[in-house]
This record gives C-alpha cells, structure tokens and sequence, in this order.
C-alpha cells in the first residue's frame, strides 16, 4: 500500500476539519442511513486518511454513496463536519481524474444536473435527465414513473433561460472550469 | 406583511403542487411573495459533490439579488434552503472564503438579508394564532407523521432551525389545523433523495423505513416541506402502500377549505383523495 503523508494535511486544509481529533467511537457511522451500502464507512474513511490512503480513498464507493444528510456531523463528539470531508473528498476525486471509477453513474447525473445550470441557468429536468440515460446507457430505469411524471405535467417541455444565464457562466469559468 | 421568495426549480416541475398551494394560501392570508428577480438553480447535490465553490457560488448569487431589497427571503424548498443557508455562512464576517466568493459572484455582500425557510415564516413570523383564526374546515381525525428530513434542519448552526433530533415545529403546526400529529422516531432520517436515479434499490430501502416507521406509529400520510422528500417518498414506496405526502401548505389551504384543491391532489403520485374522503375532508 502506497502512503500518501501529504493526504491528511491536504483534506485538513481545504476541508477546514481536524481529523486528529477523531478518536474512532463510530457515531457517524451508526447513523449514516447508507452505511450499510459502503464500502467503507464514514470512521474508516476518515482513519483511511490519517493513513495516507489516499487512492484507496478517492476510488471509494462510500464518498459518491454519501447522500450529504449531514447526521454523522451534527452527533460527533468532537464537531468534525463529516459533510464537509466527503465534499472535499469528491472534488479530490475528480481532479485526479478518478470520477469514473467507482460510481460512474452518480458523477454522470451530477455532471448532467450542473450543465444544465450552466446553459440555462436553472435546472430542465427533461433534457438533464434525456443526457444522463444516453451517457449511462441506463436507459429503462424509471421509465414508468417518469412517463406517470410526463402524464401529470410535472416535467415541462420548454426550458426556461434565465437573462443571467452567461453571469451563472462565468461563474462556472472561475469554479468548474479551473479544477477540471 | 412582505416576504422576498426563492421558489426553486421543482416549484415549476415535480413540485407544482407545493407551488400552487403556497400561492393560494399566502393570497388568502394577504402576505405577498415577490420572486428574486432572475433567479437561478442553487444547484442542489451536483454542484459541491462536483465543485465546493461552484456549490458555494450558485446560490450565493442569488443572496447577491435578494439583499437588493429590505425583505426577508423565504425558501420553500429544504434542499434550496440548506443550500442558500450554507452559502450565507461562507459569506459571514470573519469566513476566509468571503472574499474569493464574493469575486467569483461580483458582488459585495451586506450582511442584512434573512434568509428563512418558509415553513418558518408560516409558523413564527405568520403565526400559529394567526393560521388558527383562519381554519374553517379542522383536519379532524388526519394522523399526520411530520417529516422534515435532513436538509430543513441540519446543520443546526447553519440552518438556525433549533432542535435537529426531535424538531416539534410541523407537529405543532398540524395541531394547530386540528389534525393529529404522531408521535414517530424516523422523523429526521434521510430519504436518500441524491440516489434515487442512480440507486433505486437502495432508496426504496430508506424508504420502507420511513414509511414503515409511520404506519406502525399509526400515521395515514406525511407532511413535508420538501420537493425531494415529497416525490421520493411517494415514487418511492412500494406499490399499493397507500401512504400520501402533503406539503404543509396543501395541509393549510385544506384547513382553510382554499379553492382549487382538486388541482392540487390530481398531481400527487400517491393520491390523498379517498384518505380525504373517508374523514370528510374532500367530496
């Protein structure tokens, strides 16, 4: 196993958490509702990092499986912002060009949803959704309940260009656009 | 009374129902909503799963267009709340990311805006006196399991919402229209709302939960204050479970027996209307 010794500083820094602190009681992991589901759980996650695991951490399941409910935060004794860690473990994983790895079809609807943002300012769910299933092939997951969607006029046809649609732009430039 | 209002993409789409409810209910007890002029997404889950500072940026432009006016900024939608909640924090006096932020946005941030979700708004500002006076049609004999997820209500220190393990506020609101509010324990868990495209199975599980969590405490349906909540635990539950989640604002309008409520009900995916016909509160 390859140690990264710089990992532990760089998540403390840019995710403004003092992981030392962590003295491993596994409250965050006893109420993360997708426990169960990862393949790591949140308290070795964050002792992973203490190690130096850096790849093995940025190609996890458990940072994409993360739903950002914020319950493993808000009970930790000693105030480490859990949410916050996977946020800056996530844009981690995508600067070094891991996103695809372990769950191709979270990052492909992120990425969907956020260039949906970027051209028209807001979210159509139509077109994000229509681009997520050609990117993911997954093509006939869902299809009843959002043809019931669709029947019930709750998916509009027309996007909706908002006039600071090239402001939300630029932001994406200075944001999205550098990390990549 | 005036509020500012950020309605959120869903309030035009999955979540019309919420959209329309608020407008009747807010008509009929004279408080306006005026739309942040040009609004854009806050960018829900994507943006800081992609990018901290994009997820930051999004709905700090919109704080940007809020704080033009001297109103106090209500946000229907818990996802969109959390997310303008969290932005406000980065924006504070003494954040080491104001700065940066404030560039990327263009602008220079005043720290006068409220920002507040409006389920608050309707319980603290408006008032549950106030709803009181106004409910012509109680909601007797509805059990009513409040559901108020993750995103309403934590981080307590971001959100300022209070009480994130037991929070009473939609219990004591149901109260207050005569409804019964039940006594249940799944009432801040996660429905998983991020993975319910990519992850099916594993949010139905959340779901049985939930909902079984609700039944077993004798609740007939929900009531939330969320876009994502609401079509998840409806989309969600399995086949024949029967259980509807309301917007609190339907809840309101029904007790102020408001028009157009058909309107409302026909775009549920789980249908109140035979639970509303069986307690006489639908024809």
């Amino acid at each position: 196993m390859k140690r990264d010794k710089e990992f532990l500083r760089e998540v403390e820094r840019r995710s403004g958490q003092d992981l030392q602190s962590c003295y491993q009681c596994g409250k965050c992991s006893a109420g993360c509702p997708v426990s169960p589901y990862k393949d790591f759980k949140p308290n070795r996650i964050i002792r992973m990092i203490q190690y130096g695991q850096k790849e093995e951490v940025l190609k996890s399941h458990a940072i994409w499986l993360c739903v950002s409910c914020m319950t493993c935060g808000v009970r930790c004794p000693n105030d480490i912002d859990i949410a916050a860690i996977m946020d800056t473990l996530r844009e981690m994983a995508v600067e070094a060009g891991y996103s695809y790895d372990a769950e191709r079809n979270v990052v492909i609807l992120h990425e969907e949803f956020v260039r949906s943002i970027r051209i028209w300012g807001r979210v159509h769910e139509a077109t994000m959704l229509g681009l997520y299933k050609l990117r993911s092939l997954d093509l006939f997951t869902d299809l009843i309940p959002g043809i019931k969607l669709m029947l019930k006029m709750k998916i509009p046809f027309i996007p909706t260009l908002i006039k600071g649609a090239g402001e939300v732009r630029g932001m994406f430039k200075k944001t999205y656009d550098r990390k990549q | 009374m005036e509020f500012s209002f950020y309605p959120g993409c869903t309030a035009h789409s999955t979540a019309i129902e919420y959209s329309m409810s608020i407008h009747a209910v807010f008509d009929a007890l004279g408080v306006s909503l005026s739309d942040i002029e040009d609004w854009n997404c806050c960018g829900a889950a994507a943006a800081h799963s992609l990018n901290n500072m994009l997820g930051l940026a999004l709905p700090a432009r919109n704080i940007a267009k809020a704080q033009e006016k001297d109103l106090t900024l209500a946000v229907p939608c818990a996802g969109c709340f959390n997310a303008l909640k969290r932005a406000e924090k980065a924006l504070a006096p003494g954040s080491d990311k104001r700065e940066q932020l404030e560039n990327i946005v263009g602008f220079t941030y005043r720290d006068t805006l409220r920002i507040k979700s409006l389920v608050d708004v309707v319980v603290n500002d408006i008032g549950l006196d106030a709803i009181r006076e106004r409910v012509t049609q109680p909601l007797a004999g509805l059990k009513v399991a409040s559901y108020y997820g993750c995103a309403l209500v934590r981080d307590p220190n971001v959100t300022g919402m209070g009480d994130h393990e037991n929070p009473v506020f939609l219990d004591d609101l149901i109260g207050c229209l005569g409804g019964t509010p039940i006594d249940w324990s799944a009432k801040t868990d996660c429905c998983g709302a991020d993975l319910a495209l990519t992850h099916g199975a594993i949010v139905e599980d959340l779901i049985a939960k939930i909902v079984g969590n609700a039944v077993d405490a004798g609740a007939d349906c929900f009531v939330c204050c969320c876009g994502l909540c609401q079509i998840n635990l409806e989309m969600r539950q399995a086949a024949g479970t029967g259980v509807p989640a309301f917007y609190f604002t339907e809840l309101v309008g029904l007790a102020m027996d408001l028009d157009g409520r058909d309107r409302w009900w026909s775009k549920h995916i789980v249908s109140p209307v035979e639970l509303l016909k069986s307690l006489g509160l639908a024809s």
